[in-house]
């Protein structure tokens, strides 16, 4: 084990995890860890829902409690960035403080959010989400009987959505694509996210662009759709996606191609430098193709990784992917990585508020997704680690407990 | 120790084998659970989300949580997986004429 110092860039769910997981293996040596937060390293699943509704406070967040994470021994740098990696003397640049020499690095510096490229982006109420201060400043603005229009019916946008809608607002999505969440789930399961705004009373309005903002003296927003159709409202949050934050790494010559290139070790191009999270991109077997994934569950688990890799222990990084949402009392979960080649087979009524969808590939589960089904999809989950070959037709019947195939 | 309170909590048969249940003891949101054929209690709600242990999946002595997929060993509380890092109060059963006593206070 070295006794070098391990740098961590980052204080998100990849970077606390991996900070965590250097101590418990064991690791006594000298961490840092950087970050251009304020906080201690929070997950950020509830920014969307819990705490900016105002119902959890954003302490709630932090992975750890304050105690647990000083009994942790970090030399933590919060509101500090790294500016600049030096492969060849191994030392980070910051933007406050002397430069730090490293043994091993790990880059879990994730990503921002991506903004609209249109007249008045930047105009005072026009929100997007990524990072506890994001949350507090949108929350500020649910306000019961206000406007609110969300542009991009992705994950963050529903979620979002679904927050105001629950605080009182009057809530129109607005979607380039021709369904909701185009690009990570197939269409039947868009149809009944549109279904569940829908008896919510939020509009959804699909295959249309936003051209412009535009603010009056009294603060009201006019968002601008393609077609010419203006929308009034009180407050924007753009919801558009995620650019990760691989400046850093590239401009220090590793390989990057839409996020960090990782192998399952969690390593880059160069052998003493990590990536994990957001930002990292490997080749996901249960995908079959490179990707970064963002979720909750592969920050978690590719930062422990990470930190194990960069101790030398044995790391094989693939879990399935797994994924949920919750909207208004919708839990939504999504295992596995279903695509247009899989033959679907339902388990339930897809109009009804529980039912489960499989995708197979032959007669072998390789993903499912449903609502409110957790119980039934944990099942799933070991149907498809396991590559368990099922009978569809038991599979389908709800009778049939999904602890018998 | 000296004078422990048992409250009755449930049937032995009211816990499927391999399987856990929950319910109010005592004024206290409980997880009961079956572990080939072994009961043990904790406390239901997960001490990281806000989830209920009973809708999750029991695999030995490992309660996985339905919300974030953090374990804990049924038979100490003791956070076993990520994400849950702190333990969960668990408690002392004894079974007596089929039924499921716990001491709680």
């Amino acid at each position: 084990m070295t006794a070098d110092t391990i740098v961590i860039v980052g204080t998100g769910q990849a970077g606390g995890w991996a900070a965590q997981t250097l101590r418990k293996e064991g690791y006594t040596g000298k961490i840092v860890l950087v970050g251009d937060e304020p906080h201690i390293p929070y997950e950020r699943p509830p920014l969307s829902k819990a705490v900016l509704s105002g119902e959890a406070p954003a302490e709630s967040t932090y992975l750890i409690k304050k105690e647990a994470f000083d009994e942790l021994a970090l030399d933590w740098r919060p509101g500090v960035r790294v500016t600049a990696i030096e492969r060849a003397p191994r030392r980070v640049r910051l933007s406050e403080g002397e430069p730090i020499a490293y043994g091993k690095l790990i880059l879990c510096n994730g990503g921002r959010a991506r903004t609209l490229q249109v007249p008045g982006a930047d105009l005072p109420g026009v929100h997007t989400l990524r990072n506890i201060e994001d949350a507090r400043a949108l929350g500020r603005a649910l306000l019961p009987g206000k406007r609110l229009v969300v542009v991009g019916g992705g994950w963050i946008g529903l979620e979002v959505a679904a927050t105001a809608r629950r605080k009182g607002m009057d809530v129109t999505v607005v979607e380039a694509m021709h369904r909701l969440c185009e690009r990570t789930v197939p269409s039947e399961i868009s149809e009944y996210l549109s279904g569940l705004h829908a008896k919510h009373g939020t509009a959804v309005i699909l295959g249309t662009g936003v051209s412009g903002f535009s603010r009056d003296a009294r603060g009201m927003l006019t968002v601008s759709l393609s077609g010419g159709r203006e929308l009034l409202c009180d407050a924007v949050v753009v919801g558009i996606g995620l650019i990760p934050n691989d400046e850093l790494a590239r401009e220090a010559g590793l390989e990057c191609d839409g996020g960090v290139l990782v192998d399952a070790q969690c390593r880059t191009s160069d052998a003493d430098i990590f990536a994990a999270g957001d930002v990292a991109s490997w080749h996901c077997a249960w995908a079959g193709r490179r990707m970064r994934l963002e979720s909750w569950q592969n920050a978690q688990e590719q930062g422990i990784a990470a930190a194990r890799a960069a101790l030398g222990l044995e790391v094989e990084h693939q879990p399935l992917p797994w994924f949920w949402s919750d909207q208004y009392d919708a839990n939504l979960q999504i295992y596995g990585m279903p695509t247009p080649s899989h033959r679907v087979v339902v388990r339930g009524a897809p109009e009804s508020d529980s039912f489960v969808l499989f995708y197979l590939d032959g007669n072998v589960v390789s993903a499912a997704v449903g609502p409110n089904s957790a119980k039934d999809l944990r099942f799933a989950r070991r149907l498809i680690e396991q590559r368990k070959v099922i009978d569809p037709e038991r599979l389908a019947d709800p009778q049939v407990p999904m602890s018998k195939h | 120790m000296s004078n422990i309170e048992w409250t009755d909590a449930a049937a032995v048969d009211d816990v499927p084998e391999d399987d856990v249940i929950g319910m109010i003891v005592g004024g206290r949101d409980m997880a009961l659970y079956n572990a080939g054929g072994e009961i043990f209690a904790t406390d239901n709600i997960c001490t990281h989300g806000q989830a209920r242990l009973c809708e999750g999946f029991l695999d030995g002595h490992e309660i996985e949580c339905p919300l974030h997929q953090g374990k804990f060993d049924v038979r100490t509380g003791q956070p076993t997986c990520a994400p849950v890092t702190e333990a969960i109060r668990s408690y002392p059963v004894k079974i007596e004429a089929g039924r499921v006593f716990l001491a709680i206070s």
